[in-house]
């Protein structure tokens, strides 16, 4: 993407103040310096992804198929499903992910402006409360979850009811920590200002705050989906007999390694790029109904 | 978070004429039952669980004897573990600032309209799983791998040296695995920076550089602090990168927790390791973040 986005990027950097006066050579390498930085590293977490696309056109002679590049064929992309398994723990996956981010981050979003906007006894609790789990590790929130579901009889329905209730559980904090950091830094004043020119308050909310405020509100369901979507330890022990995608996954690295999964993980990313395109023309088609 | 003296400086107190008093805590309720329900609860049965007498076993049940003596004895055995696990997470930290720094920066200010694309891209590889991922740089540290070929022939490695399977792989993974974790909040915090005060910094002679380090630095001080929580917190409780590129001796204590509730089934002995481990991180976080003077944060 380096070679035809940079015209671009540097079109659009026009906004800030790249033409002031007293722009030196050295600041003109410094910009790009960490433009090219930043592409190299993203290209470094594209790594792996190149390694999963390779593997999942390879056609291992053993069964298992961890190792090297050893014949190339289509058979795994046209056979996803038949690993047994394969395609009922993805579905679970989706759902579980899906529902959690929805709470998570409704949530999550609720207690990030209460605690920025409203003054409140307890809050400092609150925050501490909200703090404990992201300072908990995975092993110790699962396990202690299981614990309680067993005393509890859940015995019989762990699956994906469980694993929405983890789920939500440790992506509640990341969104409230992520919101919380877009809302304390926002000017107070527009919202103000608004309400001078006799705006109301849901007027206000709507129309000021929440925009502003959309940028971390969907950062943060992003990260929500993200972790739930790869949580492997919390699942391990609240997921009961039901696989989520990572465990089938860590299943199969003690055993038999399908091809397949290399095409799921390949797919996984063509999905979320394909997401990615469609909202950015969605979202630059609507600028340009604006104008 | 704990209840301290305010001072001047305290954005609490800066923020207060913003702030409503009312019925705006309500907001608050669900997400907090929800805490309550499913984190509190069950912490506060681990605690129980920690004090049990060890002489139990899971098949038979333990007997609650407030044997304090499991925390001595857990200390005893893996103090070595837990130093691993906060140096490898404190190093994978500090190079994931360095990585995602830069990558933040350049999304922030330079990328103009491919903004929201670059955004993506950061997190579009973590949509494939992360075992698949740590999988595939076992592949790519192996010993036939490019990597280890590249360094031996360049003599940065020996000619029997290996990467796979020490701490140099093992740290890469945490580094590769947390990066995301960093780069969201440093950009979170960096977009939110007001381009008039670096201009500002500029008309008044700033170099470009010290335009950085006194404005725009300290300006994302909530993202640097909250990214380095976010990574070096859940990196120094991880256990699969340890599992999958080390072997043993590079295990971290995540793993010893993992096998003590899962394979030994010996509950009091895992409980109080975890909340060994929670106690520690706890204390750490609560220092950084007074050193920091960022309390707002949490």
């Amino acid at each position: 993407m380096t070679a035809t986005a940079h015209p671009d990027l540097e079109a659009g950097g026009t906004r800030t103040p790249p033409q002031a006066p007293r722009r030196s050579p050295v600041r003109w390498l410094a910009d790009h310096l960490v433009l090219i930085v930043g592409i190299l590293v993203l290209v470094y977490t594209f790594v792996p992804i190149g390694y999963i696309f390779a593997l999942s056109f390879n056609e291992p002679t053993t069964r298992s198929a961890t190792g090297a590049f050893e014949g190339f064929t289509w058979d795994n992309w046209t056979s996803i499903c038949e690993p047994d398994g394969l395609c009922e723990s993805l579905r679970l996956s989706v759902a579980v992910s899906l529902t959690a981010t929805v709470l998570a981050t409704l949530l999550g979003t609720l207690m990030a402006f209460a605690l920025v906007r409203h003054s409140f006894r307890g809050r400092k609790s609150s925050n501490l409360v909200i703090f404990l789990p992201m300072a908990t590790p995975e092993v110790v929130m699962g396990s202690s979850l299981l614990a309680m579901f067993v005393s509890l009889g859940f015995d019989g329905v762990l699956g994906f009811l469980t694993l929405v209730i983890a789920h939500v559980m440790f992506c509640l904090s990341f969104v409230v920590v992520t919101v919380k950091a877009r809302l304390a830094g926002m000017d107070t004043r527009l919202e103000q200002a608004a309400m001078d020119l006799y705006a109301n308050e849901w007027q206000t909310f709507r129309l000021v705050t929440l925009p502003l405020a959309m940028p971390g509100i969907l950062a943060a369901a992003m990260l929500a989906f993200s972790l739930s979507f790869d949580d492997f330890i919390v699942s391990n022990f609240t997921a009961g007999q039901s696989l989520t995608f990572p465990l089938y996954v860590y299943g199969s690295k003690l055993k038999d390694f399908p091809p397949q999964l290399f095409v799921v993980g390949t797919l996984m990313f063509l999905v979320s790029f394909v997401f990615v395109i469609v909202g950015e023309v969605w979202r630059r088609r609507r600028l340009a109904a604006l104008r | 978070m704990t209840e301290g003296p305010a001072t001047a400086t305290d954005p609490v107190v800066d923020g207060e004429t913003t702030k409503r008093r009312g019925w705006g805590w309500l907001l608050l309720v669900p997400g907090m039952l929800w805490l309550a329900a499913f984190f509190l609860f069950p912490t506060v049965q681990l605690f129980f669980t920690s004090l049990y007498d060890p002489s139990g076993s899971y098949e038979e049940g333990y007997a609650l004897t407030w044997h304090f003596a499991n925390y001595v004895d857990a200390v005893r055995d893996t103090w070595n573990l837990f130093a691993r696990s906060f140096l490898y997470a404190g190093i994978a930290t500090v190079i994931c600032l360095a990585l995602g720094y830069p990558l933040a920066y350049a999304i922030a200010f330079k990328a103009g309209r491919w903004k929201n694309v670059m955004l993506v891209l950061v997190i579009a590889p973590f949509f494939t799983s992360f075992l698949l991922r740590t999988l595939s740089w076992r592949t790519i540290l192996s010993d036939e791998g490019p990597v280890t070929d590249v360094l031996q022939t360049i003599a940065l490695l020996p000619e029997d040296g290996r990467l796979l399977a020490t701490p140099v792989a093992v740290i890469a993974g945490l580094v590769y695995n947390f990066l995301p974790f960093m780069t969201l909040p440093l950009y979170a915090s960096l977009d939110k920076v007001d381009h008039r005060l670096i201009e500002a910094a500029g008309d008044l002679y700033a170099s470009p550089f010290s335009g950085f380090r006194r404005v725009t630095f300290p300006l994302s001080l909530p993202g640097v602090v909250s990214g380095t929580l976010l990574t070096f917190i859940p990196a120094s409780g991880d256990y699969i990168n340890a599992e999958l590129l080390g072997t043993p001796k590079q295990y971290m204590i995540g793993n010893r927790i993992q096998s003590a509730f899962l394979t030994e089934h010996n509950y009091p002995l895992a409980a109080s390791l975890s909340l060994i481990l929670m106690a520690i991180v706890v204390v750490m976080v609560v220092f950084y973040v007074r050193r920091a003077g960022t309390e707002e944060l949490l």
